[in-house]
């Protein structure tokens, strides 16, 4: 029976919905916070915790099973590694959730997904804004003047 | 075809209507920015919640 199994479907096939985690999740791992729905940041976080504990477990039997998990080699081995050292001492829970407000255009809520104790250095880079060489003369004299 | 045998009066509309009302959306101060936001939510002005940062960088 599968009685009160309680299962997120996101209107996708099985195909889709289990590709869509496996990316949210091999990211999450990598860069240590996503941002998405409050509906895939609830279920993606299952699965999170089942992989970090895969990581500290630590056996190659797991790591196997990671892999066929996690889309990335790199990722595997930082959980493997970094990320299972930081959370030896912690039973489950790995993740914290933010709920951030709507999303324009279909106001669906939305949510940060970070990992607990995260490091900010493994948030990708933030792309500087390119400012067209004409405004940007004033600027620097004025962070020249202050 | 099945048609209203009388114009509804000013009382039956009135009295549909009195479930109509809107309510204003739970707002509350954001303690760092002063800004209204939603409870439990990201303060979308200063991307702040419970004290520490947790979306985009501070104003210069």
């Amino acid at each position: 029976m599968r009685h009160l199994t309680r299962k997120h479907t996101f209107g996708r096939p099985t195909g889709h919905r289990v590709a869509m985690l496996r990316n949210m999740i091999t990211s999450l791992l990598e860069y240590e916070r996503i941002v998405t729905t409050l509906a895939k940041a609830k279920e993606a976080r299952r699965f999170a915790d089942r992989m970090i504990t895969l990581g500290k477990k630590g056996t190659l039997a797991q790591r196997r099973r990671a892999l066929s998990f996690i889309r990335s080699k790199g990722v595997t081995h930082k959980l493997f590694t970094t990320l299972a050292e930081r959370y030896k001492e912690r039973n489950g829970g790995y993740t914290r959730i933010f709920k951030l407000g709507s999303r324009m255009g279909d106001a669906a809520p939305m949510a940060v997904l970070e990992l607990v104790d995260r490091d900010p250095a493994a948030a990708p880079k933030k792309r500087k804004k390119r400012v067209p060489a004409a405004e940007q003369q004033p600027a620097q004299q004025a962070a020249a003047a202050q | 075809m099945p048609v209203p045998k009388k114009r509804t009066s000013r009382s039956r509309r009135g009295m549909r209507r009195s479930h109509h009302a809107l309510r204003a959306p739970a707002a509350a101060a954001c303690p760092e920015c002063g800004s209204p936001v939603a409870p439990h939510r990201v303060c979308p002005a200063c991307g702040k919640y419970k004290g520490k940062q947790i979306i985009g960088q501070e104003e210069a």
